[in-house]
Order: structure tokens, then C-alpha cells, then sequence
């Protein structure tokens, strides 16, 4: 039996479970003895022209070494924005030196013996500002009032799509339109960011830092510092989670670099949480409107989704994820006329970046939200509006006219499964009891299906390396071009090469993240790891065996076709001839037995899945608690089930979280209002019920594996399973929309103008 | 000033500032690195460690304040001779960590949360753990483990005794 499919526990828990993983701040590096601590002075108003920036004090604070500011940095370029497409006006000073633009914007980097001293040190930084009036929200940022940039124009970073022609629902029965925000949250990896930086005598630097990706790190750190990338050296010690905020570098990471040079001192730097809130990318942001238009026999026929995404004060990944929620517009539906527009817009907030599934999710959020409001305007049972719109059941490329093409997928029965492992019809009969008692504690079912988008081609192709070696005591190294932050990579790419091999996991070590012994990988962002880089492992270790029966064939005296691999042994023996074999540590011993190789998959794939959500909400508090989480969520062939589970797991409830409680706030003057973790709403154990699991595989033909993304999946389709569940919940007392997060607040504030809309109209009826 | 306390069984003495968080006492002083600090208002619980029988969280306990206590971090938890701890275990049995920045923390919680409740449901180690937090797991292994911890019994709330080494 293959080891694949099994459930192996993680090769790497032991360390982390006894002496813990190495995180960035956790190095004892010999090069970094004695390393300076970097505190960095940050602006605490949101947009402000600087009119001084005062380091003498701070400068004789003790344990100062330095004190930078914008004017010690002149040999340094601007940050261009990260896209050809975005106008060279919003460009971004390393250190501000004019203007603020968002607070969290950094002013000052402080250099210190000891970390308490920094945080003294920076405290004692007199910055003088002038304040200008806040852009908040995409809102405000459309009118043009007050520009972030003013030689650029403009606040719109980023436009795409047309309008929808103005017969666009011309012939529809019933059009419903709604504007839904789909909000700003913060991704919160546990292990905020952290760098060291250390320059040798060859004229290279070191630098560690947390990240998704080391190649990709490195190459955006060696541009911005306008350095060759061969001076580069990045190193990804363990990374205490991502969730597509550590993609590539920040500029903070290349500014530490920059400044162990200049101070000639190795240079560390770990962020506070609060420094992390309000400076680390935030994720979604965006204000959208839908409006779908169809039958009232349950046909969709028309969809638009129109979306503002908010940009934050500087262009990052998020310019580009309404490209995606663009192109992912019908999901799982066989609308006929899809139509989907966008455009960016800077604001004097944090910037806003990739967060796990960043722009899938929110493409998902509003088709399913329309297909509930257009379910609620014709009274027909959203289930059932679903599976009349769905994509029949294709294994052959399905085109979507947003651009996209589905590998393969079996919506409906994704939607079966989970209908009838929630026992659908048992929680609408229960539901309908509750509403005829009028209880306090009531239902809400919501509905899911979902489509998206894993292992897309992010302008770095759809490729990845593997070099796997077997050496002559029987242990094998595999390198790989992915990057772990707790998916388990150690474990499932050792299981890939002992699949063909033989050798067993434990002795299988896999090595990532180190740019000097794998100069190109793409890292682990997208759900790319296990399709690409997966696959390459696979490759290497089939063509390992090729190798090694060539040589077996010379040693053994047969033919290389009649040679078998024998899994127990981790040898090659001849078919038909037991006892004549020899093993791979043997003929690694005679010559260096090792593959280097590069898997390109044929494209994209296109995970999919159906989630059932239910709530008990309190109708006199409005507080809606989640009882039960079905979900279906395929994602092709599962190596390892268990680690499939814990990425679903994981996602389901940064979805819920969302739904129900996260939300990054501000005040009109741009002052954050959640950055610590006694105000922004964490999602804990007790807010969650354990997760009920339905399996599906559809393998896709795009890998050899047969397998799609899963590290994304569940939050895509939790997120409105369970904002549908909440409004649902409540319909019955005439609610139709709640955005998110559903707070008790924002139930009982809808409840309460439901029933006052519902009193009004009554009063003007009689 | 001097602090002087017993850490994973072993007497240590050193100079600290007043103002020194245990946690960073642990960390930067004292080298073990699997205490992790995740937040800077006592949210998270990343930092989690046993201190004289109870779990705390170590960034909201100056080093001065544990002078002549006993500390056991997750790098103590382990038998001497490297057999895991009933809970270590369990979190590996049941996948209860993936990127394993809050698992020092929700190890030693998990300790706490079976000390005082050696049977608990599933609904009470969630509520035992909800000042721990973790963004990877969902919480939903986490708990399993928790639960399967429990049926070694009591050993599963309880820190390892070690022989205590006597300074000259």
C-alpha cells in the first residue's frame, strides 16, 4: 500500500514540541553576536505634512548607537510602486520625509545595545507635524477631495473593467441590488515580523527574516536596496504562520539590511504586536455592489459585481486582488451575462495585501450574498436557487465568461453531500418549529458553494524546482523552492519521495528557504506548494529511480526495464529474481545519486466545495453563535489527510472570524482603533464549535499528483456560509442583509430597523 | 538587580533590570527560545510557561517576581530520558499545531487547563483555553489533543519533578 493518502504525523513536531521551532527572533547565530536592536519611530497621526524630525535627544539616550532619518538614507531610491501599471506619483520614501501618510508610516529608525532601550530611545524622537485632513474609506477617497499624492492627481491607484452596458438586466423578472462591504481584517500570524541582517568581508549580506517565499524575499530586497542579487543571501528560519501577509519582503526587512551596513554592526529587528497591527498588511478592504437579475422560476440571468478596493496609503499586493475577485465574479454559477469592475484607491490607512485567499474570498462573499438576496426576493429556498444556477457536473475544461477556465468540478454534488451530511431538511423543519414558538434563541442555516482559484501563474510561471539526493547511509535530502509556515511541507514532500523509494519519512530531510543552496523557488503563497512544488518532488524522485536503475542495471547485470523497485527495502531488485538487488544507498555510495528537476504544471487549478453553516442568534441581543460547520471541500487527491484537515480546519476559521468578528477600524481622523489584541477580536476556542468534515476528491489532470490547493478553501467558503446563516437566522423578523462582521450590534441594530421599516409600513397601510 | 529562581529544574541566578519581563528573561537571558511572545497586551497566550504549579502568562510577570520560584517551560516538560510529556504527544498524535508559534504556550495552558480539570469536556477546554490563541489550527485539533491527553490520566496535568540540582 502507498504510503500516500495515509495519515503520517509531522516529522516535525518533535522539535517544535520539545525545544521549540527557530523563529527569526530566536537565532543565536554566531555572526549575529553582538547585533544592534532596531526600534522604529513611526508617525501616530494618519496624514501630516513633517515639518522636523528631532533625534538629538534620543541620540544620548543610553545604549544608542544611531538614529536614522530620511536624510541619512539620500543613496537610497524611492520604493516605485509595485506594478508597471500604477502612476511613478505614488511612490514611497523609506523613511517619510514630507508628508505622513498613514499611522504606522515610519519616521525614524532608532539603533540599540539592548531591546528596552530602543523602545526608551524611539520615545524620545520629537517628530513636529502639520495635520492635514484624513482620507478614510474608498468612499472619500473617490471624491478627491484631499489627495494622498498630490503630483499624482488622484487617489484611484488602479482601474479595471468597464461599466455594464445599460440594458445589462433588460428582461430580467426581478433585479436585486445591494451594496456589501466585505471588510478590512488583519491576517495576525502569530510571529510578527522579525529580520536580522549581517554584511561579511566578501561584501554580502545575510539576511533572515519571515517570509513566504525566500527567492522571491530576496529578489525584491536586492532591488530596492539597487544591489546585485548576488550579494543576497536570504536564510527562512521556522515561520510562525503567514496567511499571505509575509509574501515577499517588506521594506522594513531591506531598510535593516541597509542599515547593518551603514552601521558596520549586525543589525535585528522583531516588531510589537501593535507595531504589526497597524503596519503590517492588512487583508480584503473592499466596499462592493452586487446586482443579479433573473426569473422568479429560481434562473439567474444577469450578475454584476462593482468593487472599490481600499488601497491603504501605499500600493502593495492588494492593487491586484481585485483582479482576481474579477475573475472568479461567477464562482460555481452558469450565469450567462457576468459582468465585473474595479478600481483601487489609496486612503490614509495601513496598506492592504494578500490575506488567505485574498480576492477569491471576496468574490465568493458576494455572488453567494446575491444569490441569497435574489433566493429571499422570489421566496424560493436558497439551496435550491443554488442548484439550478450551478455549473453541471464537466470533465473537460469549463470556460467562465470572466476569463477563467475550471479544470474540473462536480458542484452539485458537492452541494448534495453537504446538504444532506448537515441534515438540511431536519434544520429547516427545526428552524420553521423556533420561528412558530417564537423563541429567543432562533435557527440560521446558511449556504455555501464555492469556486477558486489555486496554483495560478503569478507572472513567475507555473513551475517549481526539486533537487532530491539519497545518500550512502540510507537517508535522502530533498530541497525544494516552497516554503513551510506550519502546512507541514517536512513531512508530505518526504512522504512524496518515500512513495517512490521507499525509504522511509524519518529519514527523508527536506531543506527550504536558503537562497545560496536553492537559488530559485516560488515559494508558498496561493495554495501553489503541494500542486507545484509537491509535484516537483514527485518528478524528481520518479526520475531518481531511472537514474538509479540505469546504474543498478550495469552493477546487477540486467535490464533497466526489468528492474522493480522494492519499497521495503528501499532497493532495486530483478523482476522474478528475489536476492538479486541492490539498494539506493548502495549505488549512492559508488557515485552521488541525486536529481535536480522542474515541474511545470499544465495551469491553474480550480478547487471547489459546498459549506453549511448554523447559527443560534439571540434575537433580543442580536448575538449569533456558531453551532455546527459542515463542509465539502475538494481539493483533487489528498497525500496526507491529516494535514488536508488542519489547513481546512484553519481556514474554516479565519472564515468565521471574519463573518462574525474581525474587523480592522479606524476613526475619521485615520486613527486605528484595533491595534492591540485587546481590540481587535481575535477569533478564541470558545467562539468555535469543532468542525464537521465531508470528503470529495476530484482529481484535477493539470499535475501528475492529481491534487488542487487546499490551504485557502475553507476560509472562501466558511466566510459566507456563516454570514448567510446570521442573516438567515433573523429573516424571519424581516432582515435581509447584515454586513460583516455580523456583530451582536449590527443584528440587533438590523432587527430593530427591520421591525421599525416593518411598523412604518404598516402604520402608512392603514 | 539579582533574581534568582529554579528553571526546568535547574537553580539559576542573574541580573536583571527591574523592569524585565519574565518572558524575555527566559528568552534573552536565560535561552529558551520555545517561549514565544505574540502580542504586548496578555492576549495571546504565546508565552504561556508553569510557574510553582500554575500556568501564567511570562509577559505579564516581571523576572523579580518569580525570585525563589519554579519555572517550567516546554523545553522542562519532557522526560529526562526524552519520553514526551502526555500532552507533547497528543499534539503531535492529533495534529494539534501546524506553524508552531502558539504551541509552547498552548502546551503549558493545555498542562494548566488538565491540572485543574483532569476530565474536561470539550466545551471546558475551550473555555481553558481561550486566552491562548492560535491562527493556523482553528482550535479544532488543538482541542482533540487536549481531550486525548487527558485519558493518561493524571500525569497529564503535571509537570516533571526533577531532581533538583544543589549550587555550591
Amino acid at each position: 500500500m502507498s504510503i500516500l493518502g495515509t495519515r503520517v504525523v509531522r516529522t516535525e513536531d518533535p522539535q517544535f514540541l520539545t525545544r521549540g521551532a527557530v523563529y527569526t527572533d530566536d537565532l543565536t547565530d554566531e555572526r549575529l553576536t553582538g547585533a544592534l536592536h532596531a526600534t522604529f519611530v513611526r508617525s501616530q497621526v494618519a496624514h501630516a505634512k513633517v515639518l522636523s524630525v528631532d533625534t538629538e535627544a534620543a541620540k544620548t539616550a543610553p545604549g544608542v548607537v544611531a538614529v536614522y532619518t530620511a536624510a541619512d538614507l539620500t543613496d537610497l531610491p524611492p520604493l516605485a510602486p509595485p506594478f508597471p501599471f500604477i502612476a511613478a506619483e505614488f511612490e514611497r520614501q523609506w523613511l517619510c520625509t514630507d508628508t505622513v501618510r498613514f499611522v504606522g508610516d515610519a519616521v525614524a529608525v532608532v539603533l540599540t545595545e539592548e531591546r528596552y532601550q530602543g523602545e526608551d530611545a524611539a520615545e524620545m524622537v520629537v517628530v513636529d507635524l502639520d495635520v492635514l485632513p484624513a482620507v478614510v474609506g474608498t468612499a472619500n477617497a473617490a471624491k478627491d477631495e484631499t489627495l494622498l499624492f498630490p503630483a499624482a492627481g488622484t487617489n484611484v491607484l488602479a482601474a479595471f473593467g468597464e461599466p455594464a452596458p445599460a440594458d445589462f438586466f433588460d428582461g430580467c423578472e426581478v433585479v436585486v441590488e445591494q451594496a456589501v462591504v466585505n471588510q478590512r481584517v488583519a491576517p495576525v500570524p502569530l510571529e510578527t515580523r522579525a529580520t536580522s541582517a549581517v554584511w561579511g568581508e566578501d561584501g554580502r549580506v545575510t539576511v533572515w527574516c519571515t517570509n513566504q517565499g525566500a527567492q522571491q524575499a530576496k529578489g525584491q530586497i536586492a532591488d530596492w536596496l539597487g544591489i546585485d542579487a548576488g550579494l543576497v543571501h536570504l536564510v527562512t528560519p521556522d515561520v510562525g504562520g503567514g496567511f499571505g501577509a509575509k509574501i515577499g519582503a517588506d521594506p522594513e526587512y531591506a531598510l535593516i539590511a541597509h542599515l547593518a551596513k551603514l552601521s558596520g554592526r549586525p543589525v535585528r529587528w522583531t516588531e510589537s504586536r501593535s507595531e504589526n497591527l497597524t503596519s503590517m498588511l492588512h487583508g480584503r478592504g473592499q466596499d462592493q455592489v452586487v446586482k443579479i437579475g433573473g426569473s422568479r422560476d429560481g434562473t439567474v440571468h444577469a450578475y454584476s459585481l462593482v468593487t472599490d478596493q481600499d488601497g491603504g496609503a501605499y500600493p502593495r499586493i492588494g492593487v491586484v486582488l481585485p483582479t482576481l475577485t474579477m475573475l472568479m465574479t461567477p464562482g460555481t454559477y452558469a450565469f450567462p451575462k457576468v459582468h465585473a469592475q474595479a478600481r483601487v484607491l489609496a486612503t490614509n490607512t495601513t496598506s492592504i495585501g494578500a490575506y488567505r485567499g485574498a480576492g477569491r474570498p471576496e468574490a465568493t462573499a458576494a455572488v453567494e450574498r446575491a444569490i441569497d438576496l435574489f433566493a429571499a426576493e422570489i421566496g424560493m429556498d436558497p439551496a435550491e436557487v443554488r442548484r439550478i444556477n450551478l455549473v453541471p457536473a464537466f470533465d473537460e475544461p469549463h470556460a467562465t465568461p470572466t476569463g477563467a477556465t475550471y479544470d474540473s468540478g462536480d458542484y452539485v454534488a458537492a452541494l448534495d453531500r453537504a446538504l444532506e451530511a448537515s441534515g438540511y431538511a431536519e434544520l429547516r423543519a427545526e428552524q420553521a418549529a423556533r420561528r412558530e414558538r417564537g423563541d429567543v434563541r432562533q435557527l440560521g442555516i446558511g449556504v455555501s458553494t464555492y469556486v477558486e482559484i489555486t496554483g495560478a501563474d503569478n507572472g513567475a510561471g507555473t513551475g517549481e524546482e526539486a533537487e532530491l539526493e539519497v545518500h550512502p547511509d540510507g537517508t535522502a535530502t530533498v530541497l525544494t523552492g516552497t516554503s513551510p509556515h506550519g502546512q507541514g511541507h517536512a513531512t508530505t514532500w518526504a512522504m512524496l519521495a518515500s512513495d517512490q523509494l521507499g525509504i522511509p519519512v524519518e529519514k527523508i530531510t527536506v531543506l527550504h528557504g536558503d537562497t545560496d543552496r536553492i537559488p530559485k523557488g516560488g515559494g508558498t503563497m496561493g495554495s501553489r506548494s503541494l500542486q507545484q512544488g509537491g509535484a516537483a518532488v514527485h518528478q524528481a524522485a520518479v526520475e531518481l529511480v531511472e537514474l538509479a536503475k540505469k546504474r543498478a542495471a550495469e552493477r546487477l547485470e540486467a535490464n533497466p526495464d526489468d528492474l522493480v523497485v522494492d519499497l521495503g527495502t528501499a532497493s532495486l531488485t530483478v523482476k522474478g529474481t528475489p536476492g538479486v538487488s541492490v539498494s539506493f544507498a548502495e549505488l549512492a555510495a559508488e557515485e552521488a545519486l541525486l536529481v535536480q528537476t522542474t515541474f511545470t504544471a499544465a495551469a491553474a487549478t480550480f478547487p471547489f466545495g459546498a459549506h453549511v453553516a448554523v447559527v443560534e442568534t439571540d434575537v433580543e441581543s442580536g448575538k449569533a453563535t456558531v453551532v455546527r460547520i459542515v463542509t465539502v471541500d475538494d481539493a483533487g487527491t489528498i497525500i496526507n489527510p491529516l494535514l488536508a484537515e488542519g489547513q481546512r480546519h484553519g481556514g474554516i476559521a479565519q472564515g468565521v472570524a471574519q463573518a462574525l468578528l474581525e474587523e480592522v477600524l479606524y476613526d475619521e481622523d485615520g486613527n486605528p482603533q484595533t491595534s492591540t489584541l485587546a481590540d481587535y477580536p481575535f477569533i478564541s476556542a470558545t467562539e468555535l464549535p469543532s468542525f464537521e468534515l465531508v470528503d470529495m476528491a476530484t482529481p484535477t489532470p493539470m499535475n501528475p499528483l492529481g491534487a488542487k490547493g487546499i490551504g485557502e478553501a475553507g476560509t472562501i467558503g466558511s466566510t459566507p456560509a456563516v454570514q448567510s446563516a446570521v442573516i438567515d437566522s433573523v429573516a424571519h423578523l424581516g432582515v435581509r442583509h447584515v454586513d460583516m462582521p455580523a456583530t451582536s450590534m449590527r443584528v440587533w441594530k438590523a432587527v430593530q430597523a427591520a421591525q421599525a421599516g416593518a411598523q412604518t409600513q404598516n402604520g402608512s397601510t392603514n | 538587580m539579582q533574581v534568582s529562581m529554579t528553571v526546568n529544574g535547574q537553580q539559576r541566578t542573574d541580573e536583571v533590570e527591574p523592569r524585565m519581563l519574565l518572558a524575555h528573561h527566559l528568552r534573552d537571558n536565560l535561552g529558551l527560545t520555545a517561549t514565544n511572545i505574540g502580542c504586548d497586551s496578555t492576549s495571546c497566550g504565546a508565552c504561556t510557561v508553569i510557574v510553582d504549579g500554575l500556568s501564567v502568562k511570562s509577559c505579564t510577570v516581571l523576572a523579580l517576581q518569580v525570585e525563589g520560584g519554579e519555572v517550567t517551560t516546554l523545553e522542562g516538560l519532557a522526560g529526562e530520558d526524552g519520553e514526551l510529556h502526555p500532552v507533547q504527544a497528543a499534539f503531535q498524535s492529533e495534529h494539534g499545531l501546524q506553524c508552531g508559534f502558539c504551541t509552547s504556550g498552548m502546551v503549558m495552558a493545555s498542562v494548566g487547563v488538565l491540572a485543574a480539570n483532569p476530565s474536561p469536556t470539550d466545551r471546558e477546554v475551550r473555555e481553558g483555553l481561550e486566552g491562548n490563541l492560535c491562527r493556523c489550527t482553528g482550535y479544532h485539533n488543538i482541542v482533540r489533543a487536549v481531550l486525548k491527553a487527558a485519558e493518561a490520566g493524571p500525569v497529564a496535568g503535571q509537570v516533571p519533578q526533577r531532581s533538583q540540582e544543589v549550587s555550591a
